[in-house]
């Protein structure tokens, strides 16, 4: 690490999506990015701000709100050879551009017998905690890991904002990238170089022996923090960052659980139906006799998100709630 | 107001051998759908089956304008479009039949054609999910430079979807080479435009995104072949979208079986005197194009062509179950 | 009119199989009389009825296999009327299983008896009689043959989680070497107040079968070494009267009515529990629970592997030649899985007699919730000084473990030279 202390680069999360976004637009002609507010105001989360001006209008193209029409567009160009990526401003959104998504770009591949792959990557920031209230704050990428024929990336370091992006659009299918607006303006450290990741296996971000915490995203980085509080109580919590929703790695996390014998899965979706119950399901399939309690979840309060802000911090999992979840799930078993 | 701005082109004068071909393209898919509904009576096809009886007109004439570097996205109702593109017969009755030698492998049916070499993006099935796709393809060409021409079928139910209207204001704002081919025959499914359009004058709509627009007799195949041909022209030469409506009729109901209580049995009646296959026939007998015995050898033609393809979708195979969850992602990882 | 059902013969037996009926509809029934037989996981199972009555009606046939609590017959009992409960079929249990135990004579027992249960809700009675275990905790407790239902559970709503089974385990290593597993102890727990009796297999048919009981004799093991603060006693005593006596008795007798060397000692023991009666009985919830009956669990070796340790019932009442017939019958019973469900629980004490195979110690493990076992080594000629003058005797060494928090050692001292003495006197005994 530290004779490479040189080549490394302090950059926000934003950062390292622009820079993925502009290396791959460098890289490939066919790249152009698409999108509400992409262009001319700089992206809503000013992720592509600057992009326009080196890359010009066709490249980096304003849409009108329209979300079902710029996402199909992106699919047919997509089939049409190009490699969009198509930036849905918020997930929020998505909604009004489900039918492309679900019933377009999810089964193209197959109605086809295999004859056209779709090979689109779409954005699209998620996650609530800053007071936008019930119709700007839904997480809802456990949702759309539901469906066959899409693959779910939710990048929580800087790292993955960095480089999954170029493997997405490498993908020949439909890759679909959740970056929580909280995250935008995390600091991380990655190399100078830093290149494309893999997207298809999860990441043990910490070792531990007590507990597996499986989280994504903004989770993730509340589910580190609340093990290093654990850390200092004795409790050892290995904190799993499933990075891909669809298809889950559920390798990774098997595992784990097969070592710590209990699992707490942290994720800012509602609980009902949601993947956190899938990771549950996948583990009482597959690790049932590892476990020495009940798999645990920590999961969104099942309510729109409300406006006032100590509502919405009771609403969505948190530091403390973790902590107290694994000491109750390694405290009483001790 | 860009509604029939460009004015008829008087259609050249008819050669035997065209007129011939266009009548026995639009047997030829009176001839598929006749069989098709025989084969779903005997439960060889299952699922929906919309079948395109009357409206053969359309997909021949549009098809007409296009060349194979074109793309066609097409709606539930495709076979003919399908089949007058160069899908086989064969290859389209195997799909319904679900075999794995079906343009799509037996995983579409009926409403999912595919062919890939032909450029034939679907068989799309939900009612306006086409058109936006349709933009991509011809953005995804205008961004390379192709002058290729995106040929997007859709009903007159359509319409009444967003997806339309974003499509049209996409492609009238980006200037993309689309021919939008409206087929309407009159029916959502059961309910008549006048029943879910404030403006039932289609072209109205299109022209209120600034796309060309124009209405065709739809049962007249030279009418819409001579139309499309002059919209896909315009739209090769980078003049933007064209949009083209087809006053057209189905004859059968709206999938294989419905009860047909939205339309009196003389509309349908009404309507079929205007049957597109009949009235070319007769004027080409009139003009003396179409000789005795003519008809006949197209009949038995296609008759010949539908039952090799029965026979062949007969003896085509079905996909092994340990393929089922083939073709959800694809096998290579590398686009 | 009562209910008889498919008893619990442990906390983990969920079904069993009716293997016979031993009663037909119109046969008079006598509370204890053995009914049927019942092949649970572990073995076959002599099952007594609760019940003075006329057998009304068989519901069950045999080679079903039902859970527990399912009524397999209904008894009319004495006084009472025409069925109620219908003919077509075993009736599944729509309120916890009649706690279905053999009845428990003795005082102290808290539990109800079957034909007046008390109505619970069947989660309530789900709750009770299953272990709440982890998987995890299950899966460990396989590998290393501990039974999960002497463990107390300190995880999520009362749980048994690894690390309870861990410290099972732990507890388990620290045992001395000389009681390890197979040397002296009695394999079945009688019924203690948060568990049901859990009979051990009397007979290992087959693999499964034994490594059930090793994990039951393990988990017994387990809990008293965890449980159970043992002290040990010993002294050797001078057997020359003893096998004087029983030599002389024995050409009274033919072959096959004589009397092996341990009846004395089970009888002698019996005695002495007179004497002592603090040894006779239980620690349950917390409590010293003496017993009067004086119930000798007599630990037998089976062919197959494990060991088994069946009470002689009452043996304090018996004659010698009655406790050589109990003893017979218990041996070849234990042998061929026919013991009473009784039998398997009701001991009071137990007695190892390793002599036969050459062991002069015994340091034996109490079978709890019993508080005391006793022990017999190898009866072998010894130098012997007596009166001041040394000759040599036949000299057997016999071991007191006991519970502490039952007694303490001069009680035990005190049993053991009562035993000495009743030794000495054979012919009181």
């Amino acid at each position: 690490m530290s004779d490479r202390a040189g080549s490394m680069q302090k950059l926000t999360y934003r950062d390292a999506v622009r820079d993925a976004l502009r290396d791959a637009l460098r890289k490939d002609d066919r790249v152009f990015l698409m999108g509400e507010d992409v262009g001319r105001y700089g992206g809503c989360f000013a992720v592509s701000k600057g992009l326009l001006d080196e890359f010009g209008p066709e490249r980096v193209r304003d849409t009108p709100l329209s979300e079902s029409g710029f996402v199909g567009a992106g699919i047919g160009a997509a089939l049409g050879g190009m490699r969009p990526v198509v930036e849905v401003m918020t997930v929020n959104f998505s909604l009004l551009a489900l039918d492309q998504i679900v019933n377009n770009a999810a089964t193209y591949l197959h109605m086809s017998g295999g004859l056209f792959n779709v090979p689109i990557v779409i954005r699209m920031a998620t996650g609530g905690g800053r007071q936008l209230a019930a119709q700007h704050s839904r997480s809802l990428e456990g949702w759309y890991a539901h469906i066959p024929g899409i693959r779910v990336l939710s990048p929580a370091t800087v790292e993955d904002a960095r480089g999954m992006l170029w493997t997405a659009l490498e993908d020949p299918d439909p890759v679909l990238i959740f970056e929580n607006a909280g995250l935008y303006n995390m600091e991380g450290l990655i190399p100078e170089d830093a290149g494309p990741v893999d997207i298809d296996y999860a990441r043990v971000r910490r070792s531990g022996r007590d507990v597996t915490v499986i989280s994504y995203s903004a989770s993730l980085i509340k589910s580190l923090e609340a093990a290093e509080i654990l850390s200092k109580e004795g409790i050892e919590a290995e904190v799993i960052d499933l990075r891909t929703l669809r298809p889950l790695d559920e390798k990774t996390f098997l595992q784990s659980v097969a070592r710590t014998h209990r699992a707490l899965i942290v994720d800012e979706g509602w609980r009902s139906g949601s993947i956190s119950a899938e990771i549950s399901a996948r583990i009482m399939e597959g690790a049932f006799y590892e476990l020495d309690g009940p798999v645990e979840r920590l999961c969104s309060a099942e309510v729109p998100m409300p406006y006032a802000k100590h509502l919405e911090d009771a609403a969505l999992p948190q530091v403390d709630k973790i902590v107290d979840m694994v000491r109750k799930m390694v405290g009483t078993n001790g | 107001m860009k509604t029939k701005s460009r004015g008829k082109k008087k259609p050249a004068a008819l050669d035997r051998d065209h007129a011939l071909h266009l009548l026995r393209s639009m047997i030829r898919i009176r001839s598929l759908e006749d069989k098709c509904a025989e084969l779903y009576s005997a439960m060889k096809i299952r699922g929906f089956l919309h079948l395109y009886d009357g409206e053969e007109a359309v997909a021949v004439g549009v098809l007409e304008a296009l060349t194979p570097e074109d793309a066609i996205v097409a709606t539930y109702r495709e076979h003919g479009h399908a089949l007058i593109r160069g899908v086989s017969a064969g290859c389209i009755l195997a799909e319904m039949y679900g075999k794995q030698e079906g343009c799509s492998r037996g995983r579409g049916g009926s409403m999912h054609l595919f062919d890939d070499r032909r450029r034939f993006y679907g068989g799309n099935a939900i009612v306006g999910g086409g058109l936006p796709i349709a933009v991509g393809l011809a953005l995804a060409d205008k961004m390379q430079n192709h002058s290729r021409v995106t040929c997007c079928f859709f009903g007159d139910g359509a319409v009444a979807e967003g997806e339309f209207h974003e499509s049209m204001n996409l492609a009238s704002l980006w200037k993309l080479p689309v021919l939008f081919v409206c087929e309407n025959n009159l029916y959502a499914m059961g309910t008549a435009l006048r029943y879910s359009e404030s403006v039932t004058e289609l072209t109205r709509k299109a022209a209120g995104y600034d796309v060309t627009a124009e209405a065709v007799d739809g049962m007249d195949v030279l009418a819409v072949e001579a139309a499309a041909k002059n919209a896909a022209a315009a739209v090769r030469a980078g003049e933007g979208p064209c949009f083209l409506e087809c006053r057209t009729y189905r004859f059968r109901a709206h999938s294989m079986f419905d009860p047909e209580l939205y339309r009196a049995k003389a509309e349908v009646e009404e309507w079929k005197k205007r049957c597109p296959i009949e009235t070319f026939a007769q004027k080409l007998k009139n003009e003396g194009l179409l000789a005795e015995g003519d008809r006949e050898a197209i009949e038995r033609e296609a008759a010949r062509e539908i039952s090799e393809a029965v026979a062949f979708a007969e003896a085509c195979t079905w996909e092994p179950l340990e393929d089922l969850t083939r073709f959800v992602m694809s096998e290579r990882r590398t686009a | 009119m009562a209910e008889f059902r498919m008893p619990s013969l442990g906390s983990d037996m969920v079904e069993g199989t009716l293997l016979e009926w031993r009663v037909k509809p119109g046969d008079r029934v006598r509370r204890r009389d053995v009914i049927a037989v019942v092949d649970t996981d572990k073995a076959a199972i002599e099952i007594e009825v609760f019940e003075d009555g006329i057998v009304e009606v068989l519901l069950v046939q045999p080679g079903q296999k039902i859970p527990v609590g399912t009524v397999m017959a209904v008894i009319r009992t004495e006084g009472a009327g025409i069925p109620e409960a219908g003919t077509a079929g075993a009736v599944l249990p729509e309120r916890p299983p009649v706690e279905a135990v053999p009845e428990r004579p003795m005082a102290g027992e808290q539990v109800p008896p079957p034909a007046a249960p008390a109505p619970l809700q069947p989660s309530a009675s789900a709750a009770a009689e299953r272990i709440k275990a982890s998987p995890y905790a299950r899966r460990l407790a396989t590998e290393h043959s501990v039974d999960l239902r002497i463990l107390e559970g300190t995880g999520p709503q009362g749980s048994i989680c690894a690390a309870d089974v861990q410290r099972a385990l732990e507890a388990a290593a620290q045992l001395p070497p000389e009681e390890a597993p197979g040397l002296s102890l009695a394999v079945l727990p009688p019924g203690v107040a948060e568990e049901r009796r859990a009979p051990a297999p009397p007979v290992a048919e087959k693999p499964a079968a034994a490594d059930a009981m090793r994990r039951a004799i393990a988990a017994a093991v387990t809990r008293s070494n965890r449980e159970i603060p043992h002290y040990y006693l010993q002294t050797r005593i001078d057997m020359s009267r003893t096998l004087r006596w029983l030599e002389a008795e024995n050409l009274k007798r033919s072959i096959k009515e004589r009397l092996l060397p341990v009846v004395p000692l089970i009888k002698a023991v019996a005695s002495a529990l007179q004497d002592v009666p603090e040894l006779n009985g239980y620690w349950i919830d917390d409590r010293h629970q003496p017993q009067e009956a004086v119930n000798i669990g007599f630990a037998i070796s089976l062919r197959q592997g494990g060991l088994i340790a069946p009470a002689i019932l009452g043996a304090d009442l018996m004659s010698m030649d009655d406790l050589m017939e109990a003893l017979r019958d218990l041996i070849t019973r234990a042998r061929t899985g026919r013991l009473r469900s009784s039998e398997m629980t009701d001991a009071t004490i137990t007695v190892t007699n390793l002599g036969d195979l050459g062991v002069e110690t015994v340091y034996g493990v109490i079978y709890p919730p019993q508080v005391a076992l006793v022990g017999f080594g190898k009866t072998t000629e010894q130098p012997w000084a007596e009166n001041g003058m040394l000759g040599v005797r036949p000299v057997l060494t016999a071991t007191l473990a006991a519970d502490h928090r039952a007694t303490d050692g001069r009680r035990g001292a005190q049993f053991l030279d009562a035993l000495n003495r009743h030794l000495q006197e054979p012919s009181k005994l």
